[in-house]
């Protein structure tokens, strides 16, 4: 650590801080929605930025699409090891998880459980979706204040992942719980303590054992515990492990659809002509998926631990050293993506982005996700002239999981 | 040119004049050949331009290389004749090339 008092970033235009100085980790940036201006710097002067020193050590920023694409498809020699956030695992907790794993661990285990998501049986569940999604929106209040986040996105969300674990239905907000838990910590609010987070993550682990135990014991049936339980590559999982792929498929999604499901609405209310547009051509919807979830970029980053020193845009990354692949900046990245500031809901080529990740670790419910968000959207569009949102959204303080807590909106029929 | 024909999961076939030198999944994006997404845009990273080759071509097509295999294993409807398109390329052997392409990307 140094010696010098750290500069806090949101104090500062980038432009006025020397380049080496800039930490774009800092949760100021990110709890007051700066981060933008500095990513946009980063990518013009120094593409590979190293930051000497943060709250989380020394670390490289890759900060444009296609210097990104190039680290996160090469797992030989950028290692998921053992974490991949910018925060250092807790050495006496640690959570081991197929994302956090290299090939060819990564691939016995997520082969294990890729199924249940995989399109064909996604055909499936189209129809359940789609009557609970009918069912939420239509008890939701026409022309009164209500938060989005927590009756719809949250809500839909953690049906989806009831479902897919086969967890009892009734308890379903436990999930929700156990997700933020998860990615949250004292400085979030979301929990008190360290202790406290190990505590909420032990009863998780606790409840879930009991469903593993009632699985075993029978046939293999297609819920995500039951595959984990009877998977070769799984089945001999210690308790941690059991725990840290838990946490995987209950942040993977839960966090993601739901900030993406929140981000749309508030996009098209910032983009009145694309909201016009969208009303006048509803088959644009598919499309407008793929770009809400660019512009929303649910996870901000992913990190790698160089496996060995390699040069990139003219830097040297040693090895051992940790690179963070801002997959938000990557998004805004005007050499690969045309007008990346603006959203865009009929846009050319609009599946480019980066927010599923690419290479062996890129995001396994991303067709589950895609569904989930259209069929949200052909739902609303049938009975709402718009989800207005009153005021502003509040942001989760986090450098991870790019997101809201809170949405206030009021619904205007058609 | 070389002929390449894409043979949709419900039957419906394209038959499209391909540049020698360019990516087959290129070819079918040229021609707007439905069932392709090719979401990392050529780059080996994302295994969304999935297709079965033909039995009659599979010899002259060749199999997938290394990376290409480790992406086309992470779905679980890879068929022995899958290959990833946008690392196969477009030479005049391949002429007369059929493919099928799957029901879904993943």
């Amino acid at each position: 650590m140094s010696e010098a008092p750290t500069l806090n970033m949101a104090d500062f235009d980038p432009k006025d801080l020397a380049i080496e100085d800039i930490d774009v980790s800092q949760r100021s940036l990110w709890i007051e929605d700066k981060k933008m201006a500095f990513f946009d710097r980063l990518r013009d002067e120094a593409p590979v930025h190293y930051c000497k020193d943060s709250e989380y050590g020394p670390y490289w920023s890759v900060t444009r699409f296609k210097d990104i694409m190039e680290i996160d498809g090469n797992w030989q020699d950028f290692s998921s090891e053992p974490a991949i956030t910018i925060l250092e695992p807790e050495e006496d907790f640690p959570l081991p998880m197929f994302i956090a794993m290299d090939p060819p661990v990564h691939d016995e285990q997520r082969k294990t459980v890729q199924g249940s998501v995989a399109p064909a049986n996604l055909k499936l569940m189209e129809k359940t979706i789609r009557e609970r999604t009918q069912k939420v929106l239509d008890g939701l209040p026409v022309g009164e204040q209500f938060d989005w986040v927590d009756r719809v996105s949250i809500e839909l969300t953690t049906q989806m992942l009831a479902t897919l674990f086969d967890f009892p239905f009734e308890d379903r907000r436990k999930l929700t719980r156990w997700s933020d838990v998860a990615t949250g910590d004292e400085e979030s609010g979301i929990v008190e303590s360290e202790e406290a987070r190990q505590a909420e993550l032990y009863e998780c682990l606790e409840y879930f054992m009991g469903l593993w135990q009632e699985r075993a014991d029978k046939d293999e049936g297609t819920d995500l515990v039951s595959m984990l339980a009877h998977g070769e590559a799984t089945k001999n999982m210690s308790p941690q492990e059991f725990l840290g792929n838990l946490i995987l498929l209950i942040v993977g999604g839960n966090d993601t659809t739901r900030n993406s499901m929140t981000g749309g609405v508030w996009a098209l209310n910032q983009n009145p002509g694309e909201y016009a547009k969208l009303r006048n051509n509803p088959g644009v919807i598919p499309n407008m998926v793929s770009e809400i979830i660019r512009w929303q970029t649910p996870l901000s980053h992913m990190r790698r631990i160089a496996n060995r020193d390699y040069e990139l845009n003219g830097q040297t990354i040693k090895a051992g050293d940790k690179v963070i692949m801002w997959y938000l900046s990557g998004n805004r990245d005007e050499r690969s993506i045309d007008r990346p500031d603006e959203f865009i809901i009929d846009r050319d080529r609009a599946r480019q982005h980066l927010s599923f990740g690419f290479g062996v670790h890129r995001c396994m419910g991303n067709r589950l996700a895609e569904m989930q968000l259209r069929i949200l959207w052909e739902e609303v569009q049938k009975r709402f002239h718009m989800v207005e949102v009153i005021g502003e959204p509040k942001l989760v303080p986090s450098n991870f999981v790019h997101g809201y807590t809170e949405m206030q909106v009021v619904l205007h029929p058609h | 040119m070389p002929k390449i024909t894409f043979i949709e999961h419900d039957g419906t076939q394209h038959i499209v004049d391909a540049e020698v030198g360019k990516s087959v999944m290129q070819a079918a994006m040229d021609n707007l050949v439905p069932g392709i997404d090719a979401d990392c845009g050529g780059e080996c990273s994302c295994a969304t331009c999935h297709v079965m080759v033909n039995s009659d071509w599979v010899a002259k097509a060749g199999g997938p290389n290394e990376a290409e295999d480790s992406m086309l294993d992470l779905n679980p409807e890879r068929a022995s004749n899958s290959r990833l398109s946008c690392q196969m390329t477009v030479s005049d052997d391949l002429d007369g090339l059929i493919v099928d392409l799957p029901e879904f990307q993943f």
